[in-house]
């Protein structure tokens, strides 16, 4: 952070800052100096923000028209649909918001593994940003089960009842979560209540990641220390605030494509039936952010260890910055860890796939495979890759390899050929 | 410094924050345990069912208590195939005698206890109900023969009040 005094340069402005000093933030947050090689990896950070205020805008009128009452709430959302001026629109963008919401924290976290940003000194960045990842899929589970469908309410079912896998006091628990003796009203109430609070602890969550970014700055494409500022930074605004805008801008096309043109493929027509406790539906499944975690559940065939394993898929990324043993950030100057990175994600999306399946024959085996490969990943691969693996040279600056006259001269040529490709 | 030894503030301390954390325990108790089951909630606990209807072969379900109850009126072929099942087999092993008092009628909560959807009647490969959620398999006692659930469906407190009637809870 620059540590140079801000003073503002009228009168009143600086009587306030004396008092509040809100415009040597606001300086320090346009101020702040940036890496100068951030790619467009970097600007979903800024799509996240955006995201985050959609749902809590939307979801705020939203709830002026919603009756969370088990007899009321699906007919209050066919109201939303029909009646309420522009209804469709503001529901239709909250429950597309969802999803875009997950791409687009799923590319930020790709993002991250890629280029090392959850390494020293950035681990606190790191584990805030999993804690709001655990509290999405939290509000988007509940928020899925208000509309009270048949899926609503099966998946409300589903997702509790992975609570009574606890030995002795899963039952308990499981009724405690429900208020009754199965998924009723009490549990759509305090559904309700939860789903409004969550954006909110989520949005405190964000400054607390956006601040601890800002101790050490930006990680950037090369993965290395830089001074800051120096010229090797920018100013944030107006490079990046201008670079944020144009990718938000180019995000904003595919979330209005989806909002316009096929605003129900990503949920499930099951969901425009009413709740009825006696039916399940013949094919139940998540929404698809959940899926690869869906299917690591269904892959095991005991049923607390299906739970202990899917938890612990996600709960093993909070530990990732020491089991990464390798000292280097980014994977341009890793070449095998840059193989074991694609291969996970083919991993994810396979397990994405067959989450999606019936857990039977061949997806099942699939599953099983991809679920072990999961953990090895992390458990194996990475804590041997940094003691094991050859490293390219890293640069000494971003500057440096540009131009030219340095000892990594190659390094660089060789990173050009690798970007051209 | 000199060493540490005990004297009446440290005493004051602890004695203060052993009463404020049963303070703060005594507070916090009522915020957890307003989301159990309530009063309203608790007074649905029985339900009477009028049997008088259901032909041999037949299931018929009921919700009590918000979830599903089947009420099978078996078959003696049914009976027989239930009662002949070597408890070996079983991976929840429980005699069919224990499950339905009366052979004839199989009363149980439609509940998969895997993650709780409701089974399908005369499906799955033991001619009993099965579960479309993650595929379980039931036998015609309700027994658990193959897939995740860990146990069988649970029968739940009944009672015959006459010949045609019966009374869950």
């Amino acid at each position: 952070m620059s540590e140079h005094e801000y003073i503002p340069k009228s009168k009143v402005g600086k009587w306030f800052n004396d008092r509040l000093p809100l415009l040597t933030l606001a300086n320090h947050l346009t101020d702040y100096p940036t890496p100068k090689n951030l790619n467009y990896w970097w600007t979903f950070g800024g799509i996240l923000t955006f995201c985050l205020i959609t749902q809590i805008v939307t979801g705020l009128v939203l709830a002026m028209h919603y009756i969370a009452h088990a007899d009321m709430a699906f007919d209050s959302v066919e109201h939303i649909m029909r009646d309420v001026n522009y209804g469709w629109l503001i529901r239709y963008i909250h429950a597309n918001g969802a999803s875009m919401f997950f791409l687009a924290v799923y590319i930020h976290i790709f993002r991250s593994l890629f280029y090392g940003s959850y390494k020293s000194p950035r681990e606190i960045i790191w584990i805030i940003g999993i804690i709001i990842y655990l509290l999405m899929m939290a509000a988007a589970f509940m928020g899925y089960v208000l509309p009270w469908g048949q899926m609503s309410f099966w998946g409300a079912t589903v997702i509790t009842n992975l609570f009574s896998a606890i030995p002795l006091v899963g039952e308990g628990i499981v009724t405690w979560l429900w208020g009754g003796y199965s998924v009723d009203n009490p549990t759509l109430t305090r559904f309700f209540t939860l789903h409004y609070l969550i954006p909110f602890l989520i949005l405190g969550l964000v400054v607390l990641h956006i601040w601890a970014l800002h101790v050490p700055g930006n990680n950037n494409p090369v993965g290395i220390d830089i001074k800051k500022p120096s010229k090797d930074t920018v100013p944030f605004h107006p490079y990046i605030v201008i670079k944020d805008g144009f990718a938000l801008l180019m995000f904003m096309i595919v979330f209005a494509f989806f909002v316009f043109y096929t605003p129900n493929i990503l949920g499930h027509a099951d969901n425009y039936i009413e709740a009825d406790p006696l039916v399940t539906p013949a094919h139940i499944v998540p929404e698809w952010y959940l899926l690869p975690f869906y299917a690591i559940l269904r892959s095991v065939p005991d049923k607390l260890l299906g739970v202990v394993a899917m938890l612990s898929a996600i709960l093993i990324l909070a530990a990732l910055p020491w089991l990464d043993t390798s000292k280097i950030r980014s994977a341009v100057f890793r070449p095998l860890y840059r193989q074991f990175y694609w291969i996970l994600v083919a991993d994810v999306l396979i397990l994405g796939y067959v989450g999606a399946m019936p857990a039977e024959g061949l997806y099942l085996l699939v599953a099983r495979v991809a679920t072990a490969y999961y953990f090895l990943h992390f458990l194996v691969v990475l804590p041997i890759l940094g003691f094991k693996e050859k490293t390219l040279p890293v640069p000494l600056s971003i500057t440096e390899p540009v131009l030219g006259g340095s000892p990594n001269l190659a390094m660089a040529k060789n990173k050009e050929s690798l970007t051209n490709k | 410094m000199s060493e540490k030894k005990t004297n009446r503030r440290d005493f004051l301390f602890t004695a203060t924050y052993a009463v404020g954390a049963v303070g703060v325990g005594a507070a916090v108790w009522p915020m957890i345990d307003q989301m159990n089951p309530d009063a309203s909630v608790k007074a649905l606990a029985s339900t009477e069912v009028d049997i008088s209807t259901v032909d041999p072969g037949k299931t018929i379900t009921v919700l009590w208590r918000g979830k599903p109850v089947f009420i099978r009126r078996r078959t003696l072929d049914e009976i027989n195939e239930a009662k002949s099942v070597n408890l070996k087999d079983l991976k929840h092993p429980e005699k069919d005698e224990d499950r339905a008092k009366n052979p004839e009628w199989l009363v149980m909560l439609g509940v998969c206890t895997h993650l709780g959807c409701v089974p399908l009647d005369q499906k799955g490969d033991y001619n009993g109900w099965f579960c479309p959620c993650h595929g379980s398999h039931y036998d015609i006692s309700g027994r658990i023969r193959k897939g995740p659930a860990p146990t069988n469906m649970e029968v739940p407190k009944y009672e015959f009040v006459d010949a045609n009637t019966i009374k869950i809870g």
